[in-house]
């Protein structure tokens, strides 16, 4: 069930990049596709009652192992976010880079200034 | 939104003052001890590049670049890859194998200490070092637009100019 | 209990993410976005991430400060859109049929609650959690695996950001020839 949220939130994401006519509003949408792809990851990998991967210096390691949840998939998400900031930068620059050569936002005014 | 050049009211530049060195100990914090407790590399250095960006917003453009320039930031930036990328290839030169964990390998202390952990604690600080310069520089970059000539000589000369809308 | 919160959270997320695309005040769309990334942040706490939910705050407020730092100019805050009902209604179609078998793939994960690693006893997490610390030393395991056994991935992640800020940088550079040739 709460998969079906969390795709949900993707769609909504898709339905931003594909029906906005406004440049920062397809960016939105693309965050919000990029914040939902890493909540389905964290998702998957959740164990019921369990405790985070952090090792103390006093705790049995099987009994540890047998309540953690899953670390790989954490490794992923965590690169991931922070590449995210990265695409998320060369995309305003673009968008900046848009208004300055067309003066507007609106990706059907820039189709007919074309030429 | 056009505070870049003078910053923002007396309030917020007096907190400021006082609050930058706590966050930029927060994030050394997370940096350091990211091989014993949540956190690591990547999200000490945002917290590092936050750092700056606050000085920039509330202070104004020129003093934040006089403190830390955009030369200095690049070089800071590459510093920490270069960095990164010795560490990795060190790992072929003491054992055979690339970005291996070689001084946990050869030389083991104890674990849970500060100083333990082999290369762990090394890549944390250079990849916080590399994400903080690389976001201030990216927040830098955003907030002005270079322009870059060629005069009829070949030279290559750079003036500073906000955008003309 | 966590699964009643998270679905709670879930749905504000998804009201919040409504919300942000269909206003139009690009001011309000960009605020919008906020809760939608906080919310995130506490879901990634429950579920027992704490540095996935550190990284995502921090990095929540720094693109809130890009987006609106780079895109709100003095005079451009509404927006007006008129409605093109082909696209709208092709684009609905699309996302339909798309939910339809998300629907019947989603339906072959194991429940919620209980991660593929511990039905399948052959899984790297096994040994990531029962040998980290030896062969590591480390305590956070999350951090051992991004530095020791998944290395290379980290290389590949930070050349990615190096390539970005080049690019970024590198499109927001050019703008000169021409002028100097005008002037």
């Amino acid at each position: 069930m709460i998969y079906y949220l969390c795709f949900v939130l993707f769609l909504i994401g898709l339905y931003g990049v594909c029906c906005k006519k406004n440049v920062v509003k397809i960016i939105l949408g693309l965050w919000v596709m990029e914040y939902s792809v890493n909540l389905f990851l964290i998702l998957i990998g959740y164990r019921k009652n369990g405790i985070p991967p952090i090792l103390q210096p006093n705790t049995n390691i099987v009994e540890f192992s047998q309540k953690a949840v899953d670390p790989l998939p954490q490794a992923m998400v965590l690169t991931s976010i922070v590449i995210g900031l990265g695409i998320l930068a060369l995309m305003v620059s673009i968008a900046i880079r848009l208004y300055q050569r067309y003066g507007t936002f609106d990706i059907t005014e820039m189709r007919k200034l074309k030429g | 939104m056009n505070n870049g050049e003078k910053g923002m009211s007396l309030i917020v530049k007096t907190v400021t003052r006082w609050i930058k060195g706590f966050i930029f100990l927060f994030g050394a914090y997370i940096v350091v001890f990211g091989h014993l407790s949540p956190g690591g590399g990547f999200p000490g250095g945002v917290v590092f590049a936050a750092t700056f960006i606050l000085i920039t917003l509330a202070f104004g453009r020129e003093y934040a670049l006089r403190k830390i320039g955009k030369v200095l930031a690049s070089e800071l930036d590459s510093l920490g890859a270069i960095l990164f990328l010795l560490i990795a290839t060190l790992g072929i030169y003491f054992t055979g194998v690339f970005f291996s964990n070689f001084i946990e390998k050869y030389h083991p202390t104890g674990n849970f200490k500060l100083f333990s952990a082999g290369i762990i604690p090394l890549c944390n600080l250079s990849i916080g070092l590399k994400v903080g310069a690389c976001l201030f520089m990216i927040f830098i970059i955003l907030s002005v637009v270079r322009v870059i000539f060629e005069d009829g000589k070949g030279k290559l000369i750079t003036t500073e100019k906000r955008d003309k809308k | 209990m966590v699964e009643i919160i998270v679905g709670i959270l879930l749905v504000f997320m998804i009201i919040g993410s409504i919300i942000c695309l269909e206003t139009k005040d690009l001011l309000s769309a960009i605020i919008a976005i906020v809760p939608v990334g906080y919310f995130s942040g506490i879901i990634f706490l429950l579920l027992g991430a704490p540095d996935i939910a550190i990284t995502q705050m921090v990095v929540e407020v720094l693109s809130l400060i890009i987006l609106i730092r780079a895109t709100i100019r003095r005079d451009l805050t509404t927006i007006e859109e008129e409605r093109d009902f082909f696209g709208l209604i092709t684009t609905f179609a699309f996302i339909f049929v798309f939910f339809i078998f998300a629907m019947e793939a989603l339906r072959y994960l194991p429940s919620f609650g209980t991660p593929s690693f511990t039905l399948n006893p052959d899984a790297p997490s096994n040994r990531y959690l029962l040998n980290g610390l030896k062969e590591t030393g480390a305590g956070n395991i999350v951090n051992g695996i991004i530095f020791d056994y998944r290395g290379y991935d980290t290389l590949g992640e930070a050349t990615i950001l190096f390539t970005s800020i080049l690019g970024a940088l590198a499109i927001l550079r050019v703008y000169a020839r021409k002028r100097s040739k005008d002037e």
